[in-house]
């Protein structure tokens, strides 16, 4: 029965569109920094994912291949991001996102 | 031996750095020793590029000498060459040889003074700057040297800076000089822009070519800058003003160099004027000749020993310019070298007496002197003979060929012209006897009781190194001779102001010298008369004899005194032209340039303000979206992408 569904790639699209969307609302309705990083790392993904799944559909490698540089940017996106935070939460224990709005204009 | 033209300006220039930064360890009087030895120095080189002129064959008498490429942009290609030709090189030897004397007698005028050394600097910069304005090869060197001249000239008036007058002074030459320098700048645009070179040879092959009413208009401008170099009307007011300055400056900046720049740039560009409408000599011939003659009826008047000299040179300058603009370019610069020697004399001998006299400069408190200041009084009558025209001194020839040329040049006004230079000629005869009669004869005046305080002189009083009222506590010492270093190059101006006709004497074609040195640079533009030797000496005796009549009248007047002198307030106030400008520039000139200023602080100001002030206000109402808030930036990222998409989705399906 199961094995009667045929997994398409309009299913993979799907799931990236709903893990976007996902990482979308959490970025603009969580506080929590670290959370919100999260919901990016998230929405990075769904992108991944989609592109993937592009590439196999036209056949073009090209896809994949951003993939991986996607892939490379995150974890230098990480470490940045991470370190920024971890100095953040270490000065001010418990700080959310709005706390930190000193660049107002 | 033509390679060393660069030694001409290079040595005074060497003397300019070098006492620049060791003027002061130097001192006096080797500061002063410094500077005449570089001048002599560029003597000497001019007189062996001269020898080496004159080792050439006619034609080939021209010599460009390029250094480096100055401003090589685009098509303007402008070196820093020197252009040595007959021209260059006769102005170069009057103007080396007389600054040679004048920085001799510096050193003994200015003894004592405590910027000895500046002084110096400046003097042997002036020169530099004179030379190369002389010898520059195109336009752009010859303003250079213009504006050095100039700003030597600001430097020099105003030396003694400490009184009000003689900054004023300065400040006067400056400003009326930089009225003449916009005409200059404005001729090299439009030089450049229709003719695309700036440099003299390029010019005169190419003037042939122009519009005349494109040469019209570059000769005009440069008549312009030469107007006021060369203090003529209505820009003469600076010289007689530059008094201020200390006597040698005024022997330099009145005699030798700077005044004569004017004349000398309408020589080197003749082929210009030549290529012009025919009225534009006209115009400077009587500009010239007006000249000459209301600053000869000023002179009259004038009570300041040196002011008379001053309006004297503006005067004779006017006769410079009538030269020109007859076509006599030979007799304009013969006129202004036997002018150099004979003014350097007298101005000298005035800083002689003067000294003599403690920084006496009013005439009226002089008298008698020549009993004590015997060498001063006789050089001093030489330059005044040579002056008022009596033959065989050297301003009889000059001032003779330039009436000659001016009565028989071919114009329906050459004899108005002449008369009017005639008529000059007398006056000029009358002031400078009136000088001679007043300072070197009659009764002593300088002892006993002060006359009644002397008013001001006219325009900003320039009473050397100081203010009237000092002068009445000088003590007055018997009047003597200065030191050899002042007298030595009185004899030498003399001798050459008794012997410097012989440059061009008219008796045949052969002792013509000047002319035939000349002919290449001036050879087709130079007027050609038609009168006969019978005419010719009828004419001179007629010059002569105005000469004589003038002097035999201020005689009458200030030596034997049997009528009374005739001094009207409107001379000494030198027809209250000074007066009238400072009325103009004062009343109605400054409404304007006021209206002109509120316009520029409210229009102006108020539209560069105003754009600044919108985009303030609306900056301000863009910062309030900058609130600090992540979330909402994400936010306004998201709303915006929705849009974007819902853009392209919706163009895409329908």
């Amino acid at each position: 029965m199961i094995g009667a569904i045929e997994v398409t790639p309009a299913w993979y699209l799907v799931l990236g569109a709903a893990l976007f969307s996902i990482g979308t609302f959490g970025l603009l309705i969580r506080r929590n920094p670290l959370v919100m990083f999260m919901c990016i790392e998230l929405m990075l993904n769904a992108v991944t994912l989609t592109f993937v799944t592009f590439s196999r559909m036209v056949r073009d490698t090209g896809g994949q291949s951003i993939v991986v540089f996607v892939l490379v940017v995150a974890a230098a996106e990480v470490v940045v991001g991470l370190a920024i935070i971890v100095a953040l939460l270490r000065k001010r224990p418990g700080a959310t996102a709005d706390d930190v709005a000193i660049l107002e204009g | 031996m033509l390679d060393a033209v660069w030694l001409i300006p290079a040595l005074p220039l060497a003397g300019f750095l070098i006492l620049l930064f060791a003027g002061r360890r130097l001192g006096e009087p080797t500061a002063g020793w410094l500077a005449t030895i570089m001048c002599a120095g560029s003597f000497v080189a001019s007189v062996v590029v001269f020898a080496g002129l004159l080792g050439e064959d006619e034609e080939g008498r021209q010599f460009t000498q390029t250094l480096f490429e100055w401003v090589p942009a685009g098509g303007l290609q402008i070196d820093i060459g020197f252009l040595a030709d007959p021209l260059s090189i006769t102005m170069a030897l009057f103007v080396t040889g007389v600054s040679t004397l004048i920085h001799l007698y510096a050193i003994g005028y200015m003894h004592g003074d405590g910027d000895f050394p500046k002084f110096f600097v400046y003097m042997n910069l002036f020169v530099f700057s004179m030379l190369a304005l002389v010898l520059g090869s195109n336009l752009l060197v010859t303003f250079l040297g213009w504006e050095g001249v100039g700003a030597c000239s600001y430097w020099l008036i105003s030396f003694w800076f400490t009184s009000d007058a003689n900054a004023a002074a300065g400040k006067k030459a400056f400003i009326t000089n930089r009225i003449g320098d916009w005409g200059f700048m404005l001729a090299m645009f439009l030089a450049f822009a229709t003719v695309g070179t700036l440099n003299y040879e390029g010019l005169f092959v190419e003037v042939g070519t122009l519009a005349p009413v494109t040469a019209t208009a570059i000769g005009l401008l440069l008549f312009l800058g030469a107007v006021g170099k060369s203090a003529q009307i209505p820009l003469y007011i600076w010289l007689p003003d530059a008094m201020a300055g200390p006597t040698p400056v005024s022997a330099l900046i009145h005699a030798a160099t700077m005044v004569t720049a004017g004349v000398f740039l309408m020589t080197r560009v003749n082929p210009i004027l030549g290529a012009g409408y025919d009225w534009v000599p006209d115009v400077i011939a009587w500009i010239g000749v007006i000249t000459a003659f209301v600053a000869a009826t000023i002179a009259v008047a004038q009570n300041d020993i040196k002011k008379v000299l001053a309006y004297s040179t503006v005067s004779q300058l006017g006769y410079m310019f009538l030269a020109v603009g007859v076509g006599a370019y030979v007799a304009a610069i013969f006129h202004m070298i036997a002018h150099a020697f004979f003014k350097a004399l007298l101005f000298l001998g005035a800083g002689s007496v003067i000294h003599g006299m403690n920084d006496e400069q009013d005439m009226r408190r002089m008298g008698g002197l020549r009993k004590f200041m015997p060498l001063t009084a006789a050089t001093f009558m030489v330059g005044w003979l040579a002056i008022a025209g009596v033959p065989p001194f050297a301003g009889f020839w000059s001032k003779d060929d330039i009436l000659l040329f001016a009565w028989g040049s071919g114009g329906a006004d050459a004899k108005v012209l002449w008369a009017i230079g005639l008529v000059t000629a007398l006056l000029t005869g009358y002031y400078m006897s009136r000088q001679v009669f007043m300072v070197f004869f009659g009764k002593p005046r300088w002892e006993g009781d002060r006359p009644e305080p002397v008013p001001a002189s006219v325009g900003a009083a320039a009473n050397e190194q100081g203010e009237a009222a000092e002068s009445d506590h000088r003590e007055h010492t018997q009047p003597h001779e200065p030191s050899w270093l002042m007298t030595a190059p009185l004899v030498v101006l003399a001798v050459l102001a008794i012997a410097g006709g012989v440059l061009n004497l008219p008796f045949n074609e052969d002792v013509h010298f000047l002319e035939h040195f000349l002919e290449p640079v001036l050879g087709a533009n130079e007027a050609e008369i038609a009168v006969s030797t019978g005419a010719k000496v009828a004419l001179a005796a007629i010059a002569v004899g105005a000469g004589v009549v003038g002097l035999a009248a201020a005689a009458v007047v200030y030596l034997r005194r049997r009528v009374r002198a005739v001094e009207p307030e409107v001379l000494a106030h030198a027809w209250y032209y000074d007066e009238a400008v400072t009325a103009f520039v004062g009343g109605p000139g400054r409404t304007s340039f006021e209206a002109i200023a509120w316009f520029d602080a409210h229009v102006v100001d108020g539209a560069v303000n105003g754009v600044a002030a919108v985009v303030r206000g609306l900056g301000g109402r863009l910062r309030s979206v900058q609130s600090g808030f992540v979330r909402a930036y994400a936010l306004g990222v998201t709303i915006g992408v929705v849009v974007v998409l819902g853009y392209f989705l919706t163009r895409v399906s329908f």
